[in-house]
């Protein structure tokens, strides 16, 4: 499998802070890669500046063999990645089926078409019911089917998502699952994500990237990563039963 | 658009043509002036209600407008059909270049707000300045018959300029009710809400929101020509004032900014009111100084408290028409 996103020694300091330290991270075509660790460990900080939102202080980015540092966040989707957003984002003043609208405008010939696409989307991630509501009214956990919807609309090779199980129930989760491994399989969708509910990551990923202070502290296979000392030390903990 | 907002709109259209046949030269005025500010409020509302992007400057545009047409007719009696060009392409112009210091540099919000009573401000100062177009004593466009319409140089009875105001808003609303429904209007709709959220789903909002400033720019710099050609003075300590900012924008806040509808209602019932008071304070006879401003304002407070979205979302609900 050919790398799709690759993270070549990456670095990222805030004022003297270091966020991120010469992170490499590979996330091979049609994967599933989750990126775990605790809080603070620089996750976010590496999808920002994979979406363009921050440059990097060193290192590069390269997306389909193209160098993508230095894009600004809509010529990053415009290459084909998309992204959620960990603290949920939505048009509050737009209707749900609106929100998908203008994810979905992005490749789409003309407004009709768009809205098309976005209500397939909108129905695929169970919103349906909700598609006139403004996004405004939703609770947490569809405001993150939202971020999803919206962020697939337009129709990414990679999908970046931050933390969207946060808060799902147990049930809730297992069908947000269900649904990235069906995009996955169907259409070859490659994805990273963030995530802390351990529920998702191992069911979903197929590799698994551990940051702690910044730096790669392990990668693998899940079965292995979380039998990793140094995994179960700074994260984990002992005791985790997964 | 559903059935009985097309009805409603239609019967309205049908009441603004035939007004001026059961309506006496006063009330003509008064309609005519509604207009203005409906087109007006209207072009603003692009900017703001649509993009997000707050403009407390837009005078400079009318009054770029309103000289920019007036001085060719002042001095070359070049009508305002050409003049109208030169006007909007100084007003875009104006706009690009404000907008441009704004967006690319990341001034936003009130801060952008600033920016553009700036420039409106030191326009209002240097055009104090400029004697070829009469500097703080005004320019006076000569006022010819009355009574016979002289399209070319648009001159003509009050009813003319009526008609014509009532096509530009007509215009004005059927534009912006097609742009909402385009990519610009949910791209602008996006970006007024989130604007890192929009440019994470491919958006340029630079690009986007520099299309607003010129749509929205170019629309006002027409309320300028009209403005030049209806009132024939021009003087920059009006035009350009700030206070006269803010009249374009109360309309659309009280009928409620971001709709179609509430720039057109906004202005109706803040002219209508505004004459309201007057008449009525001289039917009582009270002639305390500044009453009817003080009136004005807690009518204003009053809208705003309870009709915190604009008196539109309020009135749409309740007659059951989409807003």
């Amino acid at each position: 499998m050919s790398a799709a996103l690759e993270v070549r020694g990456v670095s990222k300091s805030f004022r003297g802070l270091r966020a991120v330290h010469d992170a490499w991270i590979d996330v091979p075509q049609g994967a599933i890669v989750g990126l775990i660790g605790p809080n603070g460990a620089g996750k976010t900080t590496i999808f920002n500046m994979v979406a363009g939102v921050y440059a990097a202080d060193a290192g590069e980015i390269v997306f389909r063999g193209r160098r993508i540092d230095g894009l600004r966040p809509d010529q990053v989707c415009a290459a084909g990645i998309g992204r959620t957003f960990q603290l949920v984002k939505p048009f509050a003043g737009l209707s749900v089926l609106d929100n998908v609208t203008v994810g979905a405008l992005h490749r789409a010939p003309n407004v009709s078409a768009a809205k098309k696409h976005a209500a397939e989307i909108v129905e695929r991630l169970g919103l349906g019911a909700k598609r006139e509501q403004p996004a405004s009214s939703l609770t947490l956990p569809d405001r993150k089917r939202l971020e999803v919807a919206r962020a697939l609309a337009t129709r990414p090779e990679l999908l970046l998502l931050d933390e969207v199980m946060a808060g799902l129930r147990p049930t809730e989760c297992d069908q947000m699952v269900e649904a990235f491994r069906e995009i996955n399989r169907a259409e070859g969708l490659t994805i990273m994500l963030i995530e802390h509910v351990m529920r998702a990551v191992m069911a979903l990923a197929q590799r698994i990237v551990v940051l702690h202070h910044g730096e790669v502290i392990a990668r693998g296979a899940p079965g292995e990563v979380v039998r990793d000392p140094a995994v179960l030390g700074c994260y984990l903990g002992e005791e985790t039963e997964v | 658009m559903n059935r009985r907002a097309a009805a409603l709109l239609l019967a309205l259209g049908a009441l603004l043509v035939a007004l001026p046949h059961v309506a006496g030269s006063y009330a003509l005025s008064v309609a005519t002036l509604i207009l203005y500010f409906a087109y007006t409020g209207q072009a603003w509302n692009v900017m703001m209600g649509f993009a997000g992007q707050l403009s407390l400057g837009h005078s400079i545009y009318v009054g770029v407008g309103a000289y920019a047409a007036g001085a060719l007719f002042f001095h070359y009696g070049i009508g305002p059909w050409a003049g109208l060009w030169l006007a909007i392409a100084l007003s875009v112009l104006i706009g690009l270049v404000i907008g441009f210091l704004a967006f690319r540099f990341g001034i936003s919000g009130v801060y952008f707000a600033l920016l553009t009573i700036a420039f409106a401000e030191f326009t209002r100062i240097g055009f104090d300045h400029l004697d070829w177009l009469g500097g703080p004593g005004g320019m006076f466009l000569k006022v010819a018959q009355r009574d016979q319409i002289d399209l070319a140089n648009f001159r003509g009875p009050p009813i003319m300029y009526y008609y014509a105001m009532l096509a530009l808003s007509a215009a004005a609303l059927a534009l912006c009710a097609w742009l909402l429904r385009s990519r610009a209007g949910y791209y602008w709709r996006a970006i007024r809400e989130d604007e890192e959220a929009a440019q994470a789903l491919g958006i340029n909002t630079f690009r986007w929101k520099m299309l607003a400033v010129t749509i929205s720019s170019a629309m006002t710099a027409i309320s300028g020509v009209f403005f030049a050609f209806y009132y024939n003075n021009l003087f920059p300590e009006q035009i350009f004032n700030i206070g006269r900012s803010i009249e374009i924008i109360l309309g659309p806040v009280i009928g409620g900014v971001g709709t179609l509808f509430g720039p057109i209602l906004g202005a109706a019932v803040l002219t209508l009111l505004s004459d309201g008071i007057t008449e009525a304070l001289a039917a009582f006879g009270w002639e305390i100084p500044g009453i009817k401003q003080v009136l004005y304002g807690l009518v204003l407070l009053a809208a705003i408290m309870f009709m915190p979205h604009g008196i539109w979302p309020a009135l749409a609900r309740r007659i059951g028409v989409d807003r």
